[in-house]
């Protein structure tokens, strides 16, 4: 069987779960798409990805309340292994990058992180994935009857849900005792769309001139695109943003369809963290800024004049 | 205690990036320690600094050019180092058994290893390394105490972050945030060359990869370049927008 692991965040499936499973249907391999929901109080989200698989497995357990590394591959090994899954796809989120190697090792598998393209037989296991900043395609391959997959988030295109509903079955887990105890969450601000799901980023860069200055212009803009806001880390180091907004090596990847940055130079490391977004808007006053190599569209010019006239132009 | 601190030489962010042999060629390009790792020898230092009684062996696995990133290593202030010498490229998951096993012979209870590495773009070490020694792990520290065997800090989670306590042996994944690394100084620049580099063979650590590396392309996408001049503004602005609108059809 094919094990995707269902990603989930405020009582919804997670888009990057809908995309597990067109990466998984499109791989080539021929098995039983099976969804595993891990969790507490979860049987809505079991029925919302019912819709899209061949089977459902729920682990609906008071110790899986919480997020853990160890529990969660403890969970999929498990179940993997007793389901004799040949292939297990795992979300690129952070949590899933950071159990899954736990899963590789359990189930002396390879794993394939990150991927953008997977093709996959009962032979070997092919896989793309960026490397080196995001500034190279490497292709890897695997020729183990089992492999581990995470996938990259916004890659694959998702999955849409069906009429009918396949069947659920309940599992038993031998789970360990939790060793990282979480004393404290402190949430990102949820007012805005989160910067991985958005499909228009609006990023600031030292160019803005202050955090007044990100506020009048990025905010402004991003709020009249109905955009996600992005940051470069000069900025962040600089406290004008929290770090959840970074942008780049050091901070979050996003790919989206637009990404409209100002004032930002374009350094190697925020590239990396942006540069496979669909289309690239760039406002800057120098023209040799390397963030225009890589524009699809863009202002060579001031942002104070240039930001407010593109607001006024958008409310036409 | 002993910590380890593992430590990899990856491309400096500034130089371009060549393929040959379907693979990214490294030998004329400048390399440099990975910064996600310099932040782990820094938070070993300071954890030492800060009044605990701790040995800091700074470790790689790499070609024989890796020795100038311990040598760094010990510059900064790591007691020593050891130096598993290979040409062959590891992935993540065979790599953490060279170092599980290292963190075994060497009896220690620490590991700090950077959050991502810049070459693979892997998140996947320290906690393949944590799963082998069957140690907890933490991931994308920002904040970090210790206090006898029980460690406490802050990390990022997928969303925002959490305060965590976690007792000892564990893996720790170092970030940006978490400290600012020391530039190692002239005199300590001298006094680390006499610091002991041990030399190891991967042949002793049985390592058998089960991914292989087929191929590697620098990316390209086409991009439209289309850049206005925006002396005046309004219609420079007016022009973008009609591109965005009916061109590229990417806003309403
Ligand atoms: C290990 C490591 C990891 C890193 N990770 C990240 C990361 O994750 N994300 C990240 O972003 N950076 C990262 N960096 C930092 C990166 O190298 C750059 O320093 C940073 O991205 C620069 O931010 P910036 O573009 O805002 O500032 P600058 O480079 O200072 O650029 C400001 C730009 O604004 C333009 N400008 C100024 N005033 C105006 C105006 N009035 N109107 C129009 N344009 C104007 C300037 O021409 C300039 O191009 C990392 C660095 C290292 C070493």
């Amino acid at each position: 069987m094919i094990l995707i692991v269902v990603e989930y965040a405020n009582g919804k499936v997670s888009k990057s779960t809908w995309e597990m499973i067109t990466a998984a249907r499109e791989s080539g391999r021929e098995a039983p798409l099976t969804a595993l929901v891990l969790g507490s109080n979860i049987s809505a989200i079991a029925a919302e990805v019912a819709r899209a698989v061949d089977q459902v497995l729920v682990a609906d357990l008071p110790a899986l309340a919480q997020y853990d590394p160890e529990l969660w591959s403890a969970a999929v090994a498990q179940i993997a292994a007793e389901g004799e899954a040949n292939l297990v796809l795992i979300g690129g989120s952070r949590s899933g990058r950071e159990y899954s190697p736990r899963v590789a090792i359990k189930l002396d598998a390879p794993l394939l992180e990150d991927v953008i393209t997977l093709k996959s037989s009962a032979e070997t296991n092919t896989a793309q994935r960026y490397t080196f900043l995001a500034r190279v395609t490497e292709t890897i391959e695997s020729t183990t009857p089992i492999a581990v997959v995470t996938i990259k988030p916004g890659v694959f295109n998702p999955a849409t849900p069906k009429a009918e509903a396949a069947e659920q079955f309940d599992v038993d887990l031998n789970l360990p005792t939790p060793r990282l105890k979480v004393t404290g969450k402190t949430a990102e601000r949820s007012s805005r769309i989160s910067l991985s799901e958005a499909e228009i980023v609006v990023s600031g860069g030292r160019g803005v001139g202050s955090a007044e200055g990100f506020t009048q212009y990025v905010e402004a803009l991003a709020d009249q695109l109905g955009a996600a806001v992005g940051a470069t880390r000069a900025i962040v180091d600089a406290g004008w943003r929290p770090y959840s907004e970074q942008v780049g090596q050091t901070g979050k990847t996003v790919q989206p369809k637009t990404y409209i940055a100002i004032g930002i130079s374009g350094a190697v490391q925020h590239l990396s963290g942006m540069n496979k977004s669909k289309t690239i808007v760039a406002i800057n006053r120098d023209p040799e800024a390397p963030i225009f190599k890589i524009a699809d569209y863009g202002i060579i010019g001031d942002v104070t004049q240039l930001v407010p006239a593109i607001l006024t132009e958008l409310k036409k | 205690m002993r910590i380890l601190t593992y430590i990899r030489q990856v491309l400096d962010a500034e130089e371009s990036v060549h393929i040959a042999n379907d693979a990214v060629a490294l030998e004329n390009s400048k390399l440099v320690m990975d910064t996600m790792d310099e932040y782990g020898v820094e938070e070993a230092l300071r954890l030492r600094e800060s009044g605990i009684e701790a040995e800091i062996v700074a470790v790689a696995v790499g070609s024989a050019r890796i020795q100038d990133a311990l040598r760094t290593a010990l510059a900064m202030g790591a007691d020593r180092a050891i130096h598993v010498e290979t040409d062959t490229r590891l992935d993540a998951i065979a790599l953490s058994k060279v170092l599980a096993q290292l963190a075994t012979q060497e009896q220690a209870t620490l590991i700090f290893s950077g959050g991502q590495q810049a070459d693979w773009d892997s998140h996947a070490l320290a906690a393949a390394t944590a799963e082998r020694l069957n140690w907890p792990q933490v991931t994308w520290t920002s904040a970090l105490e210790l206090k006898g065997t029980t460690l406490t800090g802050k990390h990022d989670a997928d969303e925002g972050s959490e305060s965590f306590t976690l007792e000892l042996p564990a893996v720790v994944t170092t970030q940006q945030g978490l400290n600012e690394p020391r530039y190692p100084t002239l005199p300590n620049i001298m006094k680390s060359k006499k610091k002991e580099l041990r030399k190891e063979s991967l042949d002793e650590f049985d390592v058998t990869p089960k991914l292989k590396f087929v191929s590697a392309e620098i990316q390209v996408k086409n991009r439209l370049n289309k850049i206005l001049d925006g002396k005046d503004a309004p219609a420079a602005a007016a022009q973008l927008v009609d591109l965005l609108r009916n061109e590229a059809r990417v806003i309403a």
